[in-house]
């Protein structure tokens, strides 16, 4: 397959960037607005809001990452046009959000509940304005796209032994053949790497990115330290255990592999813009997978490739998610929530190889539009990482 | 084929199916052929020790240390959380100041 020539349909946005969906997005900027965001995006088809549970009561850089995040969704080119939704006493800086997020020059309306007179009339204006933007997002066209414009989240979940032998071996596969079309993939979990930090180490651009991807795991291990308990009482997780996974050693070094073999070309912080320079990056996150979602489709991730062995049904509000599993078993207990199943590989009747390419062949089908079945059942799991309890 | 060893290095294999007490396995890497006979049951998924593993010793898969052993474990044996720790993450062993 000659992956120069590999395209996908997406809709071009006017800062030049590519969205493979076309949300309104009802964003609240708090939690105290968030129930009203969502009464608004129910009345509305083509549009979808997310569950915001900060926005207040956050001090210092927590309140900053807050509102990158919010604005990183806003941002992202799988939303077309954006209605902010701030109640007006909250410590987001509201206007700043609507602001910054329509320096990509995408349509952006503000409602603030306690100036518009309460969450009725909101819910009315905000239905008129969500529906305004839906049919004007609705005649942009999608059109034929190098994967250069494409970033990829990668997630696993729910792992079990299938995990580090099939499915990430093959998203690795995938992640190869996309970083030699062009495309970019980020991958992400800080604790998931440790034990396996000294491989991805080796094949950093540079000695400064190696040495920030250590600093990274050194961090969130001395987390685990001050707190006096061994990791494993929450790492691998109780199911991942079930699931034949020892400890956090043998989980990391089986969640790498979704990382292919390209080199790493830096490490960014949670909710970091991604480069779209193609090639690897990685992001540091937590292990909990909505939060890792979050913080790399607020980068600027447009679609995520999702592996489990136990199966999870976790969505995005904003982003395709391909669910790719490696057991047969859970591929049939869950059909409504996985995607693809490569169990058939154990049995050596696909190489991972082969199996790289049918995924790649998936990814594309999904980025021009083809519906997955996270967004057919319409999760829309939204967590955001916090630095700080509330105060 | 019931078990699959991912590195020649390795000193544990993974089961591929539910496998009983007393099978005898042959696991392939690289070409070569290693038997063992498995001493407990072992679930699918789980890993069984390809060779007797001293206490404290590395236990390896993917050619790397995913950890060390609590106790000797024998040629066949079930290699879990019961006999293995992890190296990485000991709050637990943080001396309390």
């Amino acid at each position: 397959m000659n992956t120069e020539n590999l395209r996908f349909l997406g809709f071009r946005r006017l800062d030049g960037s590519v969205g493979l969906r076309n949300h309104v997005l009802v964003l609240p900027t708090s939690i105290c607005s968030s129930g009203t965001a969502a009464s608004i995006s129910e009345k509305v088809s083509g549009a979808v809001a997310l569950y915001n549970q900060c926005g207040c009561c956050q001090i210092g850089e927590d309140i900053k990452l807050t509102t990158k995040t919010l604005v990183g969704f806003g941002k992202n080119p799988n939303v077309a046009a954006v209605l902010v939704v701030a109640l007006g006493c909250e410590e987001v800086t509201y206007q700043k959000v609507a602001d910054e997020i329509a320096e990509t020059k995408k349509p952006v309306e503000l409602l603030v509940i306690q100036d518009v007179g309460g969450t009725a009339k909101t819910i009315e204006r905000g239905v008129s304005i969500a529906s305004r933007m839906a049919k004007e997002v609705s005649s942009v066209e999608r059109e034929a796209t190098r994967l250069s414009e494409l970033v990829v989240a990668l997630e696993c979940g729910g792992s079990d032994w299938t995990s580090g032998v099939i499915s990430n071996p093959i998203v690795g596969a995938m992640v190869d053949r996309l970083i030699s079309a062009g495309g970019t993939a980020v991958f992400s979990e800080t604790t998931e790497i440790i034990g396996a930090e000294h491989l991805l180490a080796k094949r950093t651009r540079n000695r400064q990115v190696a040495k920030k991807l250590l600093r990274a795991v050194a961090r969130v291990e001395r987390r685990v330290k001050q707190a006096g308990v061994d990791l494993r009482e929450a790492q691998p997780t109780p199911g991942n255990i079930a699931g034949g996974l020892t400890t956090i050693e043998e989980k990391s070094l089986g969640a790498i592999c979704k990382a292919g073999k390209q080199r790493l070309e830096d490490v960014l912080e949670y909710a970091d813009e991604i480069p779209r320079t193609g090639g690897l990056f990685f992001m540091d996150t937590p292990g909990q997978d909505i939060e890792s979602i979050t913080g790399m489709v607020a980068g600027g991730a447009q679609m995520v490739v999702f592996t489990t062995g136990l199966g999870t049904p976790t969505g995005c509000p904003i982003a395709p998610v391909i669910k790719v599993t490696g057991n047969s078993e859970t591929f049939r207990r869950m059909p409504n929530d996985i995607d693809l199943n490569f169990g058939a590989l154990i049995q050596g009747r696909e190489t991972i190889e082969r199996a790289g390419a049918r995924l790649a062949g998936e990814l594309l089908k999904v980025a021009s539009g083809k519906i997955t079945k996270a967004e057919k059942s319409n999760h829309i799991e939204f967590a955001m990482y916090r630095l700080y309890p509330s105060v | 084929m019931k078990a699959i060893m991912l590195n020649p290095n390795d000193n544990v294999a993974t089961a591929i199916v539910d496998i009983p007490a007393g099978s005898l396995l042959e696991v392939q890497v690289d070409g070569r052929v290693r038997t063992v006979r498995t001493v407990q049951d072992i679930p699918r998924g789980h890993k069984l020790a390809l060779t007797v593993l001293r206490k404290g010793e590395s236990v390896i898969k993917y050619g790397e240390v995913i950890g060390v052993t609590m106790n000797v474990i024998d040629e066949g044996e079930h290699v879990h959380v019961h006999n293995v720790a992890s190296r990485r993450g000991r709050g637990d062993l943080v001396r309390k100041r």
